[in-house]
Parts: C-alpha cells; structure tokens; sequence
C-alpha cells in the first residue's frame, strides 16, 4: 500500500513538473535567475525544439552544480507551442507577465517572429537562437541572435554554396534553383539569386514546391531537363532526403549539388542517406572537424549524445547543442558580468562584450546577428553504407567555406554514393 | 510518336526538352540516363506518367482505410493519418529492432492494429454513435485522437526522423527509357495487392457482403438478423489494420516524424470523394489521376502548382458527378 502511494506520489509530483515547470524552485524560496522559452516540443518542429531543451537543460545542470550565477540558481521555464506560430503571443505574455521571467529566448524563425511583437512591447531584451534575419524587418536593438548568419542572414545560407562553385574549373555558367513553399527556403533561395547575380550565373530553373510533397523524381526530372551546371536548393528534412534519393535514383550528376539543405545536419537523416550523401554541399553549423579549435565542444556532445539517444531526439548534436549551451552561456555571462538582470545594461553589456563560449567567441553586431557570419559549407566525403558513427570521423565533412576553417577543396561533378 | 509542336510549345522553356535547354546554356547534359532513341520530351512525359501511377498507388494505401471508414461507415475518421505514421513508427521498431522487412513488419503489424481500430469503433459507438451524435461530435473526437496520437508517438518514441533499411531502397530499374525506383516502385505493387485483397475479401465473403450491406442499409441489414455494430466494428477493424502497411510503405518512401500525418489528410480524403463514396475503384482511380496530375505538373510546369491542380480537378469532377468518378458502387 505503502509503495502504490509513493509512486501515486511521484506520478503525480511528475506530472505537476510537466505541467508547472517553473513552480519548483520559486516554490523552494531559492530566488531563481528565470530563462523563459517557447518550444515546439510537439509539432512538425519538435525534432530541433527537443534537442534544444535537452541541450538548455544539460546547461542549467552545469551552472547549478557551480553554484548558479551571482549565487542564485538558474532555472528554464518553458511551453510548448505546438509548431504554431499562433501559440507564440500567448506563450510569451505568459512568460513575462504572468511567471515573470528575467530573461526571454526563443528558438526558430517561424516561431521569433510572431514572439517580437510582444517581447518589443514590454521593452525586454530577446536571445534567439535558430531564427533566421528576423530582426532585418523589426530593427529591435535589443534583438540578440545566436545563430552564425552575420549580418546579412539570407545572403550567408548560400554565399558558402557559391563561393565554393566558382572554384569549379571551368566556371560553371547555368544553375537551377528550387526551394519548399516555406519560410526558410523562400529566404534561403532569395539569397542564393543574390548570389546568382554577384558571380553572373544564368539562372535556368527557378521554382519552388508546396511542403507536403512525397516524390521529387518528378522535380529531379525537371531539374535535370533544364541541364544546369550546378543545383541549389532550400529545403526541409524530409524533402532533403527525398530530393538526394531521387538524384541518386535517377542518375542526376550536375557539378554541384545541394545548397540551404535542413536535414543534412541532423543524426537521423545523415544515418539514413549515408552514402547517398557523398558530394552533397550542404551548410552546417559544427563538424568533427572543427574540434581542435572549439576543444569544449566534444565533451559537451558527449554527454549530450546518451541522453539524445534515450530522449529520441538527434543523437549526434552537430546542428543545436553547441550554439544553445553557447547562448545560454552569454546569458549567464552578461547577468554575472552586469551583477543582475536589469534589461537595459543586459543589453549594453552584449552588445559591447566579446563572449568566450564553447562555440567559440561570440560577438553582436548593431542589428543583433553575429557580426561576423561563421556559416559553414561542407561536402560529405568517404561515406559508406548506412549508419550514424561514420559522420562523427573529422574526413566526413570536409569544409569548403568560410576560407579561415576550410579543409579541403570541393570535388566536382557530383558523383559519389550508390547510383 | 514526336511530341506535337504546339504542345513543346506550351511549356516553358526552362522546364523543357533538354535538347533546347542544351543549346541555351552551351551545358553538359546532367542527366546521365543511358541514350534509348527516343523522344526527350516524350521520354520526360512518359516518366512523369509512371512516377504519377506509383505515387497515386501510394496514395491509396492510405486512402483505403478512410474510403472504408469515411466512404463505407460514414465514420470521419480523421486521425486515419496518424495512425499511418503510427504503423510506420510500428514498423521501424521491428525493423531496427529485429531487421525485420519493412513489408513483412507491417504485415506482422495488421492484427493489432485490427484490434487497436475495433477498441477505437466501440469508444466511438458507446460515445457518439449509439447517441447519435456521430456528425461534428464524431468529427471532433477524431481530430483529438489525432492530436492525442502524435503526442504518444513523441513521447513515447522521441521526436527525431525515423527511416527503415531495405535492399530495395535506393536502387533504380530503367526500363527503356522509363525510370522505375524500387522505392516507389515495391510501395505500389504492395499497395495493389493489399487494395485487391480486400476488394476480394469485400465482395466474396460473408463478412464483406455484410460490410457492403452496412454501408447500404444497417437497417436491412438488421432485419436479416446480422448486427450493423458488430459489422462496423469488424470493418472499422480492417481500416486501422491497412494504416499498418500504409504505415509500411510510408517509411520506405521517406523519413517520417510523429507529426508527418497531418499533411496527408487532405489528400486522402478528397481521394476518397473524387472516387466516390464506398468505391474501392474509383479511389484507386482518383489516387492515380492526383498522382499522375501532381507528377505531370511537378515535371513540366511548376510544383507549387501540383497540389492546387491536382485538387482543381476535384471541382470540376463533383459538379459533374456529385458522387464521384464510380459512385458507391463497388
């Protein structure tokens, strides 16, 4: 009887966690340094949202068992938006006004966008992570951005692509362009014809297909018709394996092929295509071979990646956890480095701070963005089969942009995995 | 048989015969198909038509359990989607698990998703059924089972993108000139055998006669003695079992995460209504043109433009035929 009450109890003590995650501590009278967030825990987005709670969740054990900042302990309060940005206003009233957060983050584009409103209203600093040239429209100055696009975010998810193209001898003169009828790739392609311009390609195929699409050979097939010399393309993960199956499919073999390709990071979806993602040039945000410079990251991943593994979500954490704990880490810094949490010398502390993280040093520039861009381009090389543990090899991913990391030159045509 | 001139004409050029497009931009041909003679154009179309056949095989293993539930019942069962991907997770499980043949996992899958669909029939009955309050009621009470099956799988499960290995995935058979992926190629011979299986089990056993009947008349069909429950609850039964090979097929054809299902709901209804009510062939016939249409538009013209087209014959084919292309003759 004794055992049933106690697990009833820790049922419902759960339950009561999942439910009012931030009710513990304050409850204890600890006076907690408040992260408030929304995440698309369920959804079409809860892939990435799950890998960033676990990854906020791993640095808030860190800094407790250090004692906290300014000796106060840190705790995350969050909701689930479902995937929709309708949710986000309501979401973030509730987190500054009703649970009264010190601090604001939020995570995705889709999902930024539709918070600014209501964080800008009530004058608080936001840190957002994942959110692509949000704040190009809203010109918040106390708009901070975690994710390495530089200040001009559409231009950085494909000038890496392009670059890494004209290397290509001879120059390539046509390219196809195709992206999801979605926000991101609509960003990501615009940039790639910024970048069609800048280097004067011919554009030769230019569209864009509706999110729910199950077979791209058709697409391939019209890409293929217009014979370019290289392939962009934005897209979401599930279409990014059904575009590189159906090239590979069908025998499709331009110079260069891939370009803003979401997917391509991720554990699942590289185990699977495996091979099949030789040659690919897709954009990623850390790759084993970055290691030697950012030493902080492996052992975070590696830690990270067990827990991803019992969670369900990414188990190999290249894409979200070293830029989450890093944007969680220059909260703490600027709280302990301003000695609270005042919003106004929050800001000016991150605006004017070079931040040493674990994903290297971080600094803002005027609109917010990392002044300078880090986006990385690699090609995957030297893969076989299926299966995850060959990507975490440094040769996996050889990086051809941004000059200051590159590790190799890119191979062209696009040639390798199964045909 | 050349192409027509007006017809070469009447797409654009950029998505057109390689032939002009090489001219254009002075590039290699990309596509390194082997040469066969025959006309690029033509050869494009003709792809284009058998990737639309097997895409719309694919779309009627999932339609199937809705033309059964929604077009036989009447029961709006919107969660059907998600009780696809409910399969599909089923069947990376055993595969992962055990290496298990996606198509044989989910075969394994059919006898408790049959009784996981009769459960479901008999929470539906007792609640909105047997009240009749099975219209918006109904609806609603679905939609929450989808909502509330997505949440499971992701709790349960996790939220990352989950795929299966096979040997017929990845490889390609060219047939003169014409591309067959075994990925797409497997899901929609699978998904004819399954279609034709029940419409044999349908239309030459006891049992299917009895779910014709009910879907006709449960009144008529009480009077002979056979209890409309008890039928609906069997064929409720069998329409959540075929989500575990759609499920199957699904997983083989690409990557999918707990909230994958939504976007197919859509489509598998309107395939459904297109065909019409209660017709195992015409669904299969919808399934095919909305294949073959959002292939067609897909490779000649523009994809954001495929699922609109696709739908616009919907329209046209109602106001002409209120109950579908085969009524619910089946």
């Amino acid at each position: 009887m004794s055992l049933a009450i106690s697990r009833r109890a820790a049922l419902a003590a759960s339950a009561g966690t999942m439910l009012f995650p931030g009710t513990d501590l304050r409850a204890q009278g600890a006076n907690p340094i408040t992260i408030g967030c929304g995440l698309s825990l369920t959804g079409a987005l809860a892939s990435t949202a799950k890998s960033v709670l676990l990854s906020a969740q791993i640095f808030v054990e860190d800094i407790n068992a250090k004692g906290g900042v300014l000796g106060r302990p840190v705790q995350l309060i969050h909701y689930d938006d479902q995937s929709n940005p309708a949710n986000a206003p309501r979401i973030y009233t509730k987190l500054i006004d009703v649970d009264k957060v010190d601090l604001v983050v939020t995570s995705g584009t889709n999902l930024t966008t539709p918070a600014m409103p209501v964080v800008m209203e009530r004058n608080r600093l936001l840190m957002a992570t994942l959110a692509l040239a949000v704040n190009d429209k809203f010109k918040y100055p106390r708009f901070f951005q975690t994710m390495p696009y530089g200040p001009h975010g559409a231009e950085a998810i494909s000038a890496g692509f392009f670059n890494a193209a004209m290397g290509i001898d001879p120059k390539p003169k046509t390219v196809a362009l195709v992206g999801a009828d979605a926000e991101f790739s609509k960003t990501a392609v615009s940039g790639a014809r910024d970048q069609v311009k800048k280097h004067g390609l011919k554009i030769v195929y230019d569209r864009t297909y509706p999110p729910p699409t199950v077979d791209f050979g058709p697409i391939i097939r019209g890409i293929a018709a217009s014979s370019p010399d290289i392939v962009y393309i934005g897209s979401y993960p599930i279409d990014t394996a059904g575009m590189i199956r159906s090239a590979r499919e069908l025998g499709f073999k331009p110079q260069m092929f891939g370009g803003g390709m979401v997917g391509t990071q991720v554990g699942g979806i590289k185990a699977d295509l495996g091979e099949a993602l030789n040659d690919v040039v897709s954009y990623e945000l850390y790759v084993p071979a970055m290691a030697d410079k950012l030493p902080l990251v492996e052992p975070m991943l590696k830690r990270y990646q067990p827990r991803a593994a019992e969670a369900g979500v990414d188990q190999l954490g290249f894409y979200v956890p070293p830029q989450i704990y890093a944007t969680f880490e220059i909260l703490a810094q600027a709280v302990q480095g301003t000695g609270g949490t005042d919003q106004d010398k929050l800001t000016n502390f991150i605006r004017a701070t070079t931040f040493k993280t674990l994903y290297g040093d971080m600094a803002f520039g005027p609109d917010g963005e990392w002044r300078e861009p880090r986006m990385l381009h690699v090609q995957y090389r030297g893969l076989k089969g299926q299966g995850l543990e060959q990507f975490k090899r440094p040769d996996a991913h050889v990086i051809l942009d941004p000059p200051v990391w590159k590790t190799g030159d890119l191979r062209a045509p696009f040639a390798g995995g199964k045909s | 048989m050349p192409i027509s001139a007006s017809f070469r004409r009447a797409i654009p050029a950029a998505s057109c015969s390689p032939a002009v497009v090489d001219k254009r931009s002075r590039g290699k041909r990309a596509w390194k198909g082997k040469p066969n003679g025959m006309d690029p154009l033509l050869e494009l179309l003709l792809n284009a038509v058998v990737a639309g056949l097997l895409l719309g095989a694919f779309y009627a293993a999932v339609a199937v359990g809705i033309a059964i539930a929604f077009g036989m019942l009447d029961i709006p069962n919107l969660a059907h989607p998600a009780f696809v991907v409910m399969g599909a997770f089923a069947v990376w499980l055993l595969n992962d698990a055990f290496g298990l043949d996606p198509i044989l996992a989910g075969i394994l899958c059919l006898p408790p998703f049959f009784l996981l669909g009769v459960l479901l029939y008999q929470a539906y009955y007792a609640c909105f059924e047997s009240r009749g309050d099975n219209a918006l009621q109904g609806l609603a009470f679905f939609f929450g089972i989808l909502f509330v099956t997505e949440v499971v799988l992701i709790l349960v499960i996790g939220a990352d993108y989950r795929t299966v290995a096979a040997p017929y995935i990845g490889p390609n058979w060219r047939i003169g000139g014409i591309d067959l992926p075994l990925r797409m190629l497997v899901p929609a011979l699978v998904s004819l055998l399954m279609i034709g299986g029940l419409h044999l089990l349908l239309t030459r056993s006891f049992i299917g006669r009895a779910i014709l009947a009910v879907s006709q008349d449960p009144l008529a069909l009480q009077l002979m003695g056979a209890s409309p429950v008890r039928t609906k609850r069997l064929a409720f039964g069998l329409s959540i079992a075929t989500a575990a090979i759609a499920g199957a097929l699904l997983i083989i054809i690409q990557p999918v995460e707990p909230s994958i299902g939504r976007e197919f709901i859509g489509r598998a209804f309107a395939v459904v209504v297109l065909g019409g009510m209660g017709s195992f062939v015409g669904m299969l016939m919808a399934a095919m043109v909305l294949g073959v249409t959002e292939s067609l538009v897909a490779t000649l013209f523009s994809p954001s433009w495929a699922p609109a087209i696709a739908f616009g014959f919907l329209l046209p084919t109602l106001a002409i035929r209120a109950g579908g292309l085969m009524g619910r003759k089946l």
